[in-house]
């Protein structure tokens, strides 16, 4: 599903502060994989997620989602098959427009964005089933301002939205990182459920070593742009014992 | 009363640069300079196609056209080239002024004794004032339809967060582009509106014009405080009205018209400054209650 072959990436480069972070990154993800991705700060996780959905390029080294080479293709192009929630509550949902306008957003994801009316009836109807599965009320409020809403339920929203359109890959950037552990937790499960989708291939950056373990199929270390360990199923309850950062 | 009347005609006309640049400055966060430019780009054009025997209503349909091509160069500035959004807009007004100077021939052009819009339709108070009311709700109506739209919606998406907006798929680029080119083509309509009211073109026309627009958008914001969007797009014309009635009265209390540009930015400043003021006081008062 997802293929990275031969990644280079350099910050700054022939600048007194070049950065290297990836030397030629090798990775593979499969249909249905949830890939857990730890590493102390600065080891290149974000910078990894930037590069697969587009919103930075490599220096050199290619992106295959579905045997297609997709290395060039602009950001907003990519994003009709990769959802992605951010680890701000704020960055993933349009504070002014109301709860149906964002994601009726979502849902033209791979349509055109055209003079058609942009929030139906029918879609209103979906987006009220969808939202009582998240458990928070939000079903009722479906003309309620997003800036008006709390980080955990702005999360939970982006949550909805990235996958509202399936994507073929879903990208989570510490997205439980800003919330209180009943949030966190609430976000973690709605994680599982939206995940248990055997379509999706999912990469997950953490820092929480439990949630690294307990969730997924496999778990990866990045350590100065490099793939110190990848583990998958069992394998992964052993993870204390490789001396964790 | 009939000075009243026609003091709100010139409301309403420049109620539609207000409009513009509420597009710009509200829903596209986007501080967009190039509206003094386009203004005038508006006026000029009209001035010389009426010159030349065009219809003025058609003369106005060109001028928000060639309008939104000024809109469309400062897009290109900012999105494409990367240029910081106010410098974009101060470099394509920069250069409209000698582009302007170009298409009028010279710095100003009379419309003495040529065809307007207002004396099609008999040029008294009541009349012109229609004209303003009629054209004003067109566009509100129209603006109101389109920022519903799948398109619109995207546009205020991305005014409000960009970086969601291109996870969500969409070209950000175009529609900032886009956006620009709508809200200058109002501007440059307004221009050749008040060209053909005031009964010629000048090259300066549209100096001081954003700030007249933003206090009309201040004004408006501190009348009406609504949610809905047609009522704040309301608010921007009722505020643009208000501001030609505070300039009519101080006028009239004896205030050198030279003033006036230095009253209008005072007159902005505290209103952009009004909310924060509050809440500082409120803090300082119950402070002192701690
Ligand atoms: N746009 C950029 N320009 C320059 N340097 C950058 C840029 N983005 C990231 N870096 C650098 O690349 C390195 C890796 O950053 P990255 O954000 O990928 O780390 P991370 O693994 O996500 O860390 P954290 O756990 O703190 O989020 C850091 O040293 C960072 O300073
Ligand atoms: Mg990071």
């Amino acid at each position: 599903m997802l293929k990275i072959e031969n990644l280079c990436k350099t910050f700054h480069k022939s600048e007194p502060d070049e950065k290297t972070i990836f030397k030629k990154l090798n990775l593979n993800v499969e249909k249905g994989e949830f890939v857990t991705i730890i590493g102390g700060n600065g080891a290149g996780k974000s910078t990894l997620m930037n590069v697969i959905s587009g919103s930075m390029f490599p220096d050199s080294g290619k992106v295959f989602v579905d045997n297609k080479n997709i290395t060039n293709l602009f950001e907003h192009k990519r994003a009709k098959f990769i959802g992605r929630v951010f680890q701000d509550p704020l960055k993933g949902t349009a504070p002014t427009l109301t709860i149906e306008e964002n994601l009726s957003l979502a849902m033209l994801r791979k349509s055109k964005r055209n003079l058609a009316f942009g929030v139906t009836k029918q879609n209103c109807e979906f987006f009220r089933e969808e939202l009582s599965k998240l458990n928070l009320g939000l079903e009722n409020r479906l003309k309620t301002k997003v800036g008006l809403l709390s980080g955990g339920q702005r999360q939970a929203l982006t949550l909805l939205m990235a996958t509202l359109v399936k994507p073929k890959i879903l990208l989570l950037d510490e997205h439980t990182a800003a919330l209180d552990p009943k949030s966190r937790d609430k976000i973690l499960e709605l994680t599982k459920q939206i995940t248990d989708d055997a379509e999706i291939a999912t990469l997950m950056i953490t820092h929480n070593l439990e949630i690294a373990k307990n969730l997924g199929t496999r778990t990866i270390k990045l350590e100065q742009g490099e793939i110190v360990f990848d583990l998958e199923g069992k394998n992964r309850k052993n993870i204390n014992l490789l001396n964790f950062e | 009363m009939n000075i009243l009347i026609s003091t709100c005609s010139q409301g309403l006309i420049y109620a539609i640069l207000a409009l513009g640049l509420y597009i710009t400055f509200r829903i596209l966060n986007f501080a967009d300079m190039t509206a003094e430019g386009s203004l005038t780009l508006g006026g000029s054009v009209c001035a010389v196609l009426v010159i030349n025997g065009v219809n003025p209503v058609l003369s106005i349909l060109i001028a928000g056209l060639i309008g939104s091509l000024a809109g469309l160069i400062t897009g290109f500035l900012h999105t494409k080239l990367k240029i910081q959004a106010i410098l974009s807009g101060i470099l394509t007004m920069i250069a409209l002024y000698s582009i302007n100077i170009r298409i009028m021939g010279k710095a100003n052009l009379s419309l003495l004794g040529k065809d307007t819009i207002f004396k099609i339709f008999g040029d008294t108070h009541i009349s012109n004032f229609a004209i303003g009311l009629i054209i004003c709700g067109v566009l509100l109506s129209v603006l109101t339809l389109f920022f519903k739209t799948r398109l619109g919606m995207a546009i205020r998406a991305t005014g409000d967060n960009e970086q969601m907006m291109r996870a969500q798929g969409a070209n950000t680029n175009f529609k900032k582009i886009l956006a620009i080119m709508i809200s200058n083509s109002m501007c440059a309509v307004a221009g050749a509106l008040i060209a053909q009211s005031n009964g010629y073109a000048d090259v300066t026309m549209g100096m001081g014009t954003i700030v007249i627009a933003l206090a009309s958008i201040v004004i408006g914001e501190a009348i009406i405080r609504k949610n809905s969007f047609l009522l704040k797009l309301i608010a921007v014309v009722l505020g643009s009205i208000c501001y030609r009635l505070i300039i009519f009265f101080v006028l009239n209390l004896g205030m050198n018209p030279s003033d006036l540009k230095l009253f209008t930015a005072a007159t902005a400043v505290v209103l952009l400054a009004l909310p924060n003021i509050k809440k500082t006081i409120k803090r300082s008062v119950q402070n002192v209650k701690n």
